[in-house]
């Protein structure tokens, strides 16, 4: 756990939280087996919001992500995305899983596909896009995230942020509604850690609604509008930025805070 | 440094040895033995050993390899040209025997005015196979692989035209079922009717189509039974049919054992399992005996077809396994890569995880096809004659080649081990070109 410093200035003027909702989380609860992993989780996401999620391992951070986009299954509650609720139905799964964007640890990308490749399979395959504009929209995301010269290369001949970067550009390419981001820096050195923390500034800056578990705190003071704090599969503590650390309510967060900043 | 900055350096070397061979000891084959033949006790003593035997081995075939003769009629006349040559009590090798037979090693008892036909049919394997062997020839190619199943079944066993274009017609009613089924009744309803159009096609109109259409215009070849094939032709046809379905069939049952429905991975677990623990030859009397008993009678299923089936069942089991390993050594990122971006399990399946965890099993399926080949031969024990041991006990049963032992296994010997490290060749060809981290 690091805390980069975030020395850019920011552009706030697209980031506004519209009162339409995005994600509603109600009474949701979660087993492994025998183990309740999530316990009565209730948390409304709005349009527009920039919500980090921290919390000491263990304590059900990425469960709760995956059970947005369905990686994961719930058993009680209900969990309604763009209006759609998460049901066993494939097709509203299908439809949730195309306007929601993954971003995880380790990358994930198709190592047996070269980078354009991997950023148009979606696209051709899923939204049934021609392939000249499926390629020419990777290659308006591969420029955003700044790599459009490693098109032609494969996963493996990339460095760890730069091949996040195009795990973040593969999944705009789809042009989700919604970002979902699963500790996207903790497997990467300092140095890269910043090339993606920047790319995800950009992405805040345009207006996406994202969710990012990361401990990345100078990123969640610099861009997150909301920081929840988890414990124990629940939601402990949650308030914006300046609050949440400088006056932070339960012990456990204090705890917690007092762990990863050192101080 | 710049020039004039050299000439204050205190001592500056101004005319260059010439460059010289590293001293003996350390320099080609010497120091190659020195490092792989010497370098220990241990190592002394193997090579020791190892040149000891190989000079037995030489020192028993050297003779006879090279007292070899070739132009001879039968063995006895062999005995005498050696006995002229090299003295009474020399022992040499009868090459005469291949010169002779070769054919029927290579074609069994095949009509030779016929031969035309199987060698036709082998050299458009060839065309065949290109287009699935290489990628970058044009894609157009496959066409012809396509309907190749049903050209070689018209060369090769001969009768009306019309038998294979029937079956073929199976295949494209199976399609058009399913382009029809598609829009009104959803996909799964649609693969039924894809798969059953085709079945019930097969067992009650094709037949009937096919007499009607050879009534109307009656094109074929002559009829060759399936008695008369025998050699690397019956090799050949059983093997690279079986390779051909068992590698399809296999990547089907290894997906259904990690199904999460509970009848598809109980029936692939117990076929699996089940397959494995028989031996090949067991399913081969299965196949030309039992069968009979559960067909109706007056059934005439050919023999080589129901090898064939035994022989592909056989080897997808192991495929299955093979595959399956290459499965789970794929890490659940990319299951779940391919979920968050709306892949559906068979479009995931197909551009992503088959693609890597057939790469990984490329030795493993290879391996398959070769044991798949050579197991060819045991078809000797419901009766056909396999190039090893069926051929070569015909030849020995002669009257011209009484008492020849070794050369008659040594030529299907030889064509076993070039056609199998061929596969080998082409697994490692296959392997180099998709690889793709570069580290
Ligand atoms: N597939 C699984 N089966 C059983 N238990 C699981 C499974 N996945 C996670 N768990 C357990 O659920 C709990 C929550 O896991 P989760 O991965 O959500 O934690 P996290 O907050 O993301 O932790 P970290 O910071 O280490 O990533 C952990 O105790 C973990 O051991
Ligand atoms: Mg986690």
């Amino acid at each position: 756990m690091s805390e980069l410093a975030i020395d850019r200035t920011i552009d706030r003027s697209h980031m506004q939280v519209s009162d339409e909702v995005a994600i509603q989380i109600t009474g949701m609860n979660k087993w492994y087996g025998a183990f309740h992993v999530l316990r009565d989780i209730n948390m409304t996401v709005n349009r527009g919001e920039r919500i980090v999620i921290c919390g000491p391992s263990g304590s059900g951070k990425s469960t709760l992500i995956r059970c947005i986009n369905r990686l994961e299954e719930h058993q009680q509650g209900q969990i309604i995305v763009d209006g759609t609720e998460l049901t066993s139905d494939l097709k509203n799964i299908d439809k949730v899983r195309s306007e929601v964007g993954m971003v995880f640890q380790h990358f994930n990308l198709f190592p047996h596909l070269t980078i354009l490749e991997n950023c148009t399979l979606a696209p051709i395959w899923v939204r049934k896009e021609p392939r000249k504009e499926a390629e020419a929209t990777a290659m308006h995301y591969l420029e955003k995230v700044k790599i459009p010269e490693q098109a032609n290369k494969y996963p493996g001949q990339l460095s760890g942020g730069q091949q996040q970067r195009v795990a973040i550009a593969r999944s705009l390419c789809m042009k989700p509604r919604i970002m979902l981001f699963d500790e996207p820096t903790s497997a990467l050195d300092p140095e890269m850690i910043k090339e993606v923390l920047d790319t995800m500034i950009e992405l805040a800056e345009e207006g996406m609604t994202m969710l990012c578990v990361t401990h990345e705190m100078g990123f969640a003071q610099a861009v997150a509008n909301r920081v929840i704090f988890m414990d124990q599969g629940q939601i402990v503590e949650q308030n914006e930025p300046k609050e949440f650390f400088n006056n932070p309510q339960s012990d456990r967060t204090k705890l917690f805070l007092s762990q990863i900043l050192g101080h | 440094m710049s020039g004039t900055k050299a000439n204050s350096a205190s001592f500056v070397r101004d005319t260059m040895l010439s460059e010289q061979d590293p001293p003996i000891t350390e320099r080609g084959v010497v120091k190659w033995a020195r490092e792989n033949l010497f370098s220990g006790p241990l190592n002394t003593f193997l090579t020791i050993i190892g040149a000891v035997a190989i000079y037995i081995i030489l020192k028993g075939l050297a003779p006879w390899l090279l007292h070899s003769v070739w132009n001879a009629n039968s063995a006895a006349e062999c005995r005498e040209i050696i006995a002229a040559a090299y003295g009474e009590g020399a022992h040499g090798a009868c090459w005469g025997v291949v010169r002779e037979r070769w054919a029927q090693f290579l074609y069994g008892f095949y009509p030779s005015e016929h031969y035309w036909r199987v060698n036709l049919t082998f050299i458009l394997l060839f065309v065949a196979l290109a287009p699935i062997l290489f990628a970058n020839l044009p894609r157009k190619m496959l066409w012809f692989s396509v309907i190749y199943p049903a050209v070689a079944l018209l060369l090769l066993w001969g009768g009306s035209v019309w038998v294979p274009v029937a079956a073929l017609a199976g295949f494209a009613l199976g399609w058009l079922a399913y382009r029809f089924a598609l829009p009104v009744t959803g996909s799964l309803a649609a693969t039924v009717a894809a798969v059953l159009v085709p079945i019930i096609w097969w067992l009650f109109f094709a037949g009937w189509f096919a007499g009607l259409a050879h009534g109307i215009l009656p094109l074929g070849m002559e009829q060759v039974p399936s008695s008369k094939f025998g050699g690397f032709l019956l090799s050949l046809t059983i093997g690279v049919t079986g390779i051909a379905f068992s590698l399809p069939l296999g990547v089907v049952l290894a997906l259904g054992r990690q199904s999460d429905m509970f009848l598809v991975k109980t029936l692939s677990v117990g076929f699996i399992e089940f397959i494995r623990g028989v031996p090949l030859i067991t399913l081969l009397f299965t196949a030309s005996l039992l069968l009979n008993y559960f067909l109706p009678p007056g059934t005439n299923f050919d023999i080589i077809l129901r090898v064939i089936i035994m022989v592909t069942l056989f080897s997808a089991a192991y495929i299955a396994e093979v595959v399956r390993g290459g499965l789970a050594a794929l890490p659940r990122g990319q299951y779940e890569a391919a979920d968050a971006l709306g892949l559906d399990y068979w479009k995931a399946q197909q551009l992503i995880i088959m693609p890597q965890a057939l790469k990984i099993s490329i030795p493993g399926i290879v391996s398959s096809f070769i044991g798949l080949f050579k197991d060819t031969t045991l078809v000797i024990f419901v009766g056909l004659l396999d190039p090893l041991k069926g051929i070569t006990d015909a030849i020995r049963g002669s009257f011209e080649w009484k008492g020849i032992y070794w050369e008659p296994f040594l030529f299907p010997a030889l064509i076993f081990f070039l056609i199998c490290f061929g596969m080998s060749r082409y697994s490692m060809y296959l392997e180099n070109k998709l690889k793709r981290d570069h580290r």
